[in-house]
């Protein structure tokens, strides 16, 4: 039977990361991918990644413990305070080492790293190669891992995490998407890079590919989600396709407008911040001023980047002109870019700590599909890159760590039963009574989570919402068989993504109607204050058969102490 | 409504290739990508076909639409004349339907060394580079590889040894970069007869490359430089 030291699933950012890590450690080490690894998300990022580096001159007094008040802050105080200390203080040393890989980033007059400002940071911290950072991040990993010579399953999905009857992780079983077949893979030690589950959402800037499946799998497996309710959107994703417009068209200067061709950020924080308000209270103002009437044709506003120069914008921003031409047919340079908040990111993930370790030992988890948490209820645009390659790094190193001193050798019956039990899981897909179309299904899902787990939240809302996924979640026990095909069979491929996504988005939305109080991207209406004696703290979700478990944890709050949240 | 014509093969169906037709129900803006989407969920979940991002920078989708290799998502429906034809990536086996396997593709791209071979020691910070040293690396450092230049290209086609456009503009980013010390290796790997001197400057690979970059122009680029390197009387050319 197959066996590695340390499987790494998904070769994003993080996974890439935690695989060279493992290697280093002296592990044998196999990276399963679903789809190419220069295919991963990780690629889309534009704007750039965080580290004090004081390259700017207006940053010369940044530092370590600065960005770290910046991201607790922004986190509306429930982030853990220690790893976001931890977070911030490796930020510098993994950039340089980015950097000494190749990572081309741009520069500064005198040959520095460039960085420029970023919402919710009080200096320009965010290190960028124009506005294709995670492109240029995700290809220098890949290079490093050719260099390495990392052994890759390209397009195997893994579908089932093993756990021994002691609850530590002993593989996984993945589908070799080429072939066909159902494959067993022993590992001492599993860590999970799977990113963002952007696709429960209709509204997203996410790929395809980024689907909640990576969180179900553990889930499924008795390792428990946290903060799921907290889904970060991005103020300004294209109208219409929700294609990412980065946060550094802001940072380089450019303006918010509504229908009435005002900055209308001035109504909601400080003349001082404007654009470069923290993600949360951005999209939150423009879907008031949608809501109020005052968006353009009543759904859309305006980002305006003409009066930064046609070289600026060459310079600075030659992707976001791409996407505006290619995908809106306008051109940034002479017109105004219409966009809307678009869901983005999940500041929750699987409950792990600073190293990747979760409940079960020999899991670990980095990246966005992890809840260390250093994002709190509200991430900072720039510190998911941060995230990816710090967290990527000290998981890959503790995973190889963990795995040293265990027999090499794969444990069969564990896997056996894990391979038993997704058989028994697909074998209902292929049920030839059903007839609900399980694309109708997701695109039901897809409308619902935007309208009643968006923005703005009530507890109406949130319960019409979670009757709804409850509803879904029946017409999927009644699909239609899935195609017969046996190589690259996407029906399946996408039909067991919608079975995480279906799982997954009823924690998010029961997660929301629970907590009765507004922090970060989570604002609920009927409850629009913060309420630190009942609710700072984390969410914590276990499965069982019946349905999600909630219990609550506590926040690791440190020097800086919960205050009012201004900007 | 568009008629769509896609390329169709199963390796375990015994017909072999075909072409199969669809009406897809079409909305305004709609990319080919969402095209053949709609077709797998509504008409045919049998079609198989690669996608991620959606927007251009995942490089999954490059296919031949209508008589050009490009990114299915980047291409709306509307600007092209019906019927849609599509066809997966030339010069490359074909797995299913859509899919290509692009393992000689980046068989050629990791035989180049795609990775910095650090001149200096890693300084405790980052290596110094100016703007201008920067700027070198502008649009090279776009490539997404997804394959449209290499399945555009006729050399290619004639020979699966020739390293192609994406490989050679991935040894040029290297060469350019003020931090790399191995350039003159890189000159030396890429002199060889399936390298630089394969390409007949066709400019098929810049036609059609979807980040309007210019391999043909980066493999005239390193041509120059050997010959500058061999020649010293045309160290000129050596930009």
């Amino acid at each position: 039977m197959r066996f590695h030291d340390v499987i790494v699933v998904g070769a994003g950012l993080a996974g890439m990361r935690a695989a060279i890590e493992a290697a280093a450690g002296g592990a044998d080490v196999a990276l399963l991918t679903k789809v190419h690894p220069l295919r991963s998300h990780s690629g889309a990022a534009q704007g750039g990644i965080n580290a004090a580096l004081a390259n700017n001159p207006e940053s010369h007094d940044d530092s370590p413990e600065k960005h770290a008040y910046d991201t607790i802050k922004g986190s509306d105080f429930l982030a853990d305070q220690t790893a976001a200390i931890t977070m911030t203080a490796d930020a510098p040393r993994v950039i340089f080492e980015m950097e000494h890989w190749g990572c081309p980033f741009s520069r500064t007059d005198d040959g520095k790293i460039a960085q420029r400002p970023f919402g919710g940071a009080g200096y320009p911290r965010t290190c960028y190669g124009a506005d294709k950072t995670g492109l240029y991040l995700l290809h220098t990993l890949y290079e490093q891992t050719i260099r390495l010579n990392t052994h890759y399953y390209e397009e195997w999905m893994v579908l089932q995490v093993a756990i021994d009857d002691q609850g530590a992780c002993k593989g996984v079983v993945a589908l070799n998407i080429p072939d066909g077949a159902i494959e067993m893979i022993g590992a001492n030690a599993v860590i999970f890079g799977t990113g963002g589950a952007g696709r429960m959402y209709g509204n997203t800037t996410n790929a395809h590919v980024s689907t909640a499946l990576g969180l179900a799998m553990p889930y499924w497996a008795g390792i428990p989600l946290k903060d799921m309710e907290f889904i970060q959107f991005h103020p300004t994703g294209l109208y219409r396709s929700n294609i990412l417009m980065t946060e550094g068209c802001r940072g380089e200067g450019g303006y918010l407008i509504n229908s009435e061709g005002e900055r209308f950020m001035k109504r909601y924080v400080s003349e001082k911040v404007m654009e470069l308000a923290p993600r949360d209270i951005t999209s939150r103002s423009i879907a008031t001023e949608i809501e109020q009437g005052r968006g353009i044709e009543n759904s859309y506003v305006h980002l305006d980047l003409r009066h930064l120069g046609k070289a600026k914008i060459l310079e600075r921003l030659p992707g976001i002109r791409e996407l505006c031409l290619d995908f809106v047919g306008l051109d940034p340079v002479t017109s105004p870019i219409p966009v809307n908040p678009s869901m983005h990111y999940t500041m929750g993930g699987i409950d792990c700590n600073a190293d990747g370790e979760t409940r079960s030992p020999g899991f670990f988890s980095a990246g966005e599909c992890a809840c260390v948490s250093v994002h709190g209820a509200n991430r900072l645009g720039g510190n998911s890159l941060l995230d990816t390659i710090v967290f990527g790094r000290r998981s890959g190193a503790a995973a190889a760590k963990y795995a040293k001193n265990l027999p090499k050798a794969a444990d069969e019956r564990t896997l056996n039963k894990a391979h038993q039990k997704l058989q028994e899981r697909m074998a209902h897909y292929s049920d030839p009574k059903g007839t609900e179309n399980p694309y109708k299904i997701r695109d039901d899902l897809q409308a619902a989570m935007p309208s009643k787990v968006g923005i703005f939240r009530t507890e109406k809302e949130l319960g019409e919402g979670l009757a709804g996924i409850r509803d879904l979640k029946e017409r999927f026990k009644a699909i239609r068989p899935v195609v017969k095909t046996r190589s690259f069979n996407m029906d399946r491929v996408w039909i067991m993504e919608l079975a995480g996504n279906l799982d997954v988005a009823e924690i998010v939305c029961d997660g929301a109607l629970r907590r009765a109080e507004s922090r970060g991207a989570h604002f609920r209406r009927d409850y629009s204050k913060r309420d630190d004696p009942n609710w700072l703290k984390h969410t914590v979700v276990t499965y069982s058969p019946s349905g999600p478990q909630f219990s609550y944890s506590e926040t690791d709050i440190g020097r800086y102490k919960p205050e009012e949240r201004k900007y | 409504m568009a008629a769509f014509k896609i390329f169709r093969y199963d390796p375990d169906d015994v017909r072999g290739p075909y072409f199969q037709s669809y009406d897809v129900n079409t909305t305004k803006g709609m990319t080919v990508l969402e095209g053949i989407f709609w077709v797998m969920e509504n008409l045919d979940a049998t079609l198989a076909f690669r996608c991620s991002c959606r927007a251009a920078i995942c490089g999954s989708d490059a296919m031949h639409i209508n008589g050009k290799y490009r990114l299915a998502c980047q291409t709306q429906i509307d600007k092209l004349k019906p019927p849609v034809v599509i066809r997966p990536l030339a010069h490359l086996p074909v797995l299913k339907d859509l899919i290509v396997d692009m393992q000689p593709f980046f068989d050629n791209y990791k035989c180049i060394k795609p990775y910095l071979l650090q001149k200096d020691e890693p300084p405790e910070k980052e290596y110094l580079q100016s703007p201008d040293q920067r700027r070198k690396l502008d649009h090279h450092i776009d490539c997404i590889l997804c394959g449209a230049c290499y399945g555009s290209c006729p050399v290619a086609y004639g020979d699966p040894k020739y390293l192609g456009p994406h490989a050679l503009l991935k040894v040029l980013r290297f060469v350019d970069d003020s931090r790399d010390g191995a350039g003159k290796e890189r000159l030396a790997m890429v002199a060889s007869e399936f390298g630089v001197f394969r390409c007949h400057t066709i400019f098929n690979c810049k036609e059609v490359c979807p980040k309007d970059l210019n391999p043909t122009g980066a493999i005239s680029r390193l041509k120059n430089k050997i010959l500058a390197e061999k020649f010293p009387i045309l160290k000129f050319l050596a930009r």
